[in-house]
């Protein structure tokens, strides 16, 4: 074993999961994280996310590929001896117990004296804010506070490891805005090694370390979240992350990691080459829509496009403008809801600009990403 | 203010009476049979019809010398132990084993579940008949016959499918992620079978267990055919009361079961609606 392996705290090495013998559902995840790391998976649904988490926390066996932690395999681990905490998207509070017995269970069965459990539960129940409801029953607290309970049960043992699926899906948005701060900035405070998953993309934007995205039960990218955003390594990342425009063209040549397009309804743009795009090949090129500017702009371009206008949309501290290229696909401008937003009749001719840098060229194969998700 | 929606007619109204009428005959056809034998049981004269002084409510004619009968006289005492001893044996040999069963087939991965609840079930369905006379066979092949192990096995046979569809009518509202969270939190699974899914589930397991309870108490089929004179019961010991010392004692006993059932009725409605208040606080 190598140096920088040791340095490794959670290891999946080309794990697979069939549920029935025949198709996979999880197709060769590798990931390897470090202690104290916030990852979360992100991806649609059904692309096998909770299946992870489950064989992580043992309630799903390993089809094949080890899962091992600190270099030893834990796939033949019993799930009650992994020490591995975890948040359902339910809660799971034993309503029969109050809050406190809730928290106590898992300090009673790892055989701790009474004392020291009623001083380790009050120092818990402070830290998720919920000094005062340790008599409660779970059926007594709002969402939001059970959802702090399952938190301070999954981490009251002191895991290495804490697993969470969807522990805020269940909750409005203000609340969730509030529990991901919270998730935060426990997370910050005590250091644990979090799993994280979710379907909503800011969330997981605004949490992790690193976002694994996955499709289909494979992992397409798994980066920190500015470089999913800024640097996605093909089409469904750069769609699925945010939102995204996609023109349609012909690669003429690739200079310098750079490729020339013919765009498919009429001239020519330049934008950053991703990995396995072939010159002569189809491609499409994806622009975010708050990087694109309409002429006349103080903004610096290389980049430009004659588009019609077609709508407008009023949306408060931007405005939205949809524009047709000549091929028939649509366009989204984001602009900033200042003076310099400009006023357009149906029909109108515009012409869109943007940077090389902020346009990517994937390789194309006929299909194009849905946008609309 | 009119009880009657305007549109109603005469008939509409007629029809309201009637059928207030029969369901108040329905009602008293039940319950008069069960009524009449209590004032009965208090009767002075060994008959089973109301005495003139009975009809004037001369309290001469009431006396509690059936019940006395029931204490002093040894066959009675007998069979009330008996049915105590086999009742309560075979209901918590049939909790056990119904819980265990019930559990195991709210499974997700349990094989042949139809298969298996329905013969679990068997026993409510088949005629009791049958399943004495099956069983009559097959215990003298074991030397069971006349004896109370044979007769508890027996009668938890019966109680069984009462305890399987109320533990399993609990279950279902049993979050499955419970368990797992019991496990995720380092209990083993037998911990936290007891801890969680135990305490949740005791309604049902409870309510189970009192049907249990009253199947055998109330059976005499079974017991007719299995039991020798040392395992009577009381339903057995009325059967033969009835034709051989007629005598208002069976009534005294029949107003003494009636007042246990209404206990046990009250008990399972009790345990229904805190079964209700437990899951309405999830
Ligand atoms: N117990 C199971 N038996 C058979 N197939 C299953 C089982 N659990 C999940 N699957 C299948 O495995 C695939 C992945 O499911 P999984 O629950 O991991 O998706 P997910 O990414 O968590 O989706 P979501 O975001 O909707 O929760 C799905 O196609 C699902 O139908
Ligand atoms: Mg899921």
């Amino acid at each position: 074993m190598t140096r920088s392996e040791d340095a490794v705290f959670l290891k999946l090495d080309d794990v697979k999961k069939s549920y029935d013998q025949k198709s996979l559902v999880v197709k060769g995840f590798d990931i390897a994280v470090e202690q104290g790391e916030f990852i979360t998976l992100l991806g649609p649904s059904g692309s096998g996310k909770t299946t992870v988490l489950m064989m992580l926390a043992g309630f799903e066996s390993v089809t094949s590929g080890t899962i091992s932690i600190r270099g030893k395999s834990i796939n033949k681990t019993a799930p009650y001896k992994r020490n591995i905490g975890m948040v359902f998207q339910n809660y799971a509070l034993f309503p029969h117990m109050t809050v406190a017995e809730n928290l106590a269970y898992p300090l009673s069965v790892r055989g701790m004296s009474k004392a020291d459990q009623k001083a380790r539960i009050a120092e818990y129940l402070k830290l998720v804010e919920l000094d005062d409801f340790g008599h409660r029953y779970p059926g007594q607290l709002s969402g939001g506070q059970m959802q702090r309970v399952a938190l301070a049960r999954a981490m009251i043992f002191e895991p290495t490891l804490i697993l969470m699926d969807e522990p805020l899906g269940a909750l409005d948005k203000k609340l969730r805005e509030q529990m991901q701060y919270e998730i935060t900035r426990l997370h910050e405070k005590l250091g644990f090694t979090v799993i994280y998953v979710t379907h909503d993309q800011a969330e997981a934007l605004s949490m992790s370390d690193r976002i694994a995205v996955f499709n289909d039960g494979v992992v397409q990218q798994c980066a920190p979240p500015a470089e999913l955003y800024e640097r996605p390594v093909n089409a469904f990342v750069a769609e699925f992350i945010g939102e995204n425009n996609f023109v349609e063209g012909h690669v003429e040549r690739i200079e310098g990691g750079r490729a020339v397009v013919s765009v498919k309804g009429g001239g020519q743009i330049v934008a950053e080459a991703a990995q396995g795009l072939e010159a002569s090949g189809r491609c499409i090129v994806s622009i975010r829509p708050e990087k694109l500017f309409i002429h006349p702009t103080s903004h610096d371009h290389d980049n430009e496009i004659e588009a019609t206008f077609v709508a407008r949309i009023y949306v408060g501290d931007f405005i939205r403008y949809y524009f047709r290229l000549s091929d028939g696909s649509e366009i989204v401008v984001k602009v900033l809801n200042d003076l310099s937003a400009p006023e357009f009749g149906e029909g109108d001719q515009g012409r869109l600009q943007w940077l090389i840098s902020d346009s990517i060229a994937f390789p194309h194969d006929g299909e194009m990403p849905d946008t609309t998700g | 203010m009119n009880k009657f929606p305007e549109y109603f007619t005469i008939w509409h109204i007629a029809g309201h009476y009637a059928l207030r009428l029969m369901a108040y005959l329905v009602l008293a056809f039940l319950i008069l049979p069960i009524l009449v034998i209590i004032p009965l049981s208090f009767n002075a004269e060994p008959f089973f019809t109301f005495t003139p002084g009975m009809l004037s409510l001369d309290p001469d004619a009431y006396s509690l010398r059936w019940y006395n009968e029931i204490v002093t006289d040894q066959k009675w005492t007998l069979a009330i132990r008996n049915s105590f001893i086999i009742g309560i044996a075979a209901a918590l040999l049939a909790t056990v084993l119904g819980t265990i069963a019930a559990v195991g087939l709210s499974s997700p991965w349990m094989p042949f579940k139809r298969l298996i609840t329905a013969l679990l079930l068997s026993p409510m369905i088949v005629p009791l008949i049958i399943i004495a006379a099956g069983m009559f066979f097959f215990y003298t092949t074991f030397g069971l016959v006349g004896t109370f192990p044979g007769l508890i096995i027996a009668h938890a046979a019966l109680g069984v499918p009462f305890v399987i569809i109320t533990v399993t009518a609990t279950l279902t509202g049993f979050d499955r992620s419970l368990f797992s969270a019991g496990l995720s939190l380092g209990a083993s699974p037998v911990k936290v079978f007891w801890d969680v899914v135990i305490p949740l589930i005791r309604p049902g397991v409870i309510s189970g267990g009192l049907f249990a309870f009253v199947t055998s108490f109330d059976e005499v089929v079974l017991v007719l055919f299995l039991a020798g004179p040392e395992q009577r019961t009381i339903p057995r010991q009325m059967f033969s009361g009835l034709r051989e010392q007629i005598n208002p004692t069976i009534l005294a006993v029949a107003t003494l079961l009636v007042a246990l059932s209404i206990a046990l009725l009250v008990t399972l409605e009790f345990l229904r609606r805190r079964s209700e208040r437990l899951r309405g606080a999830e």
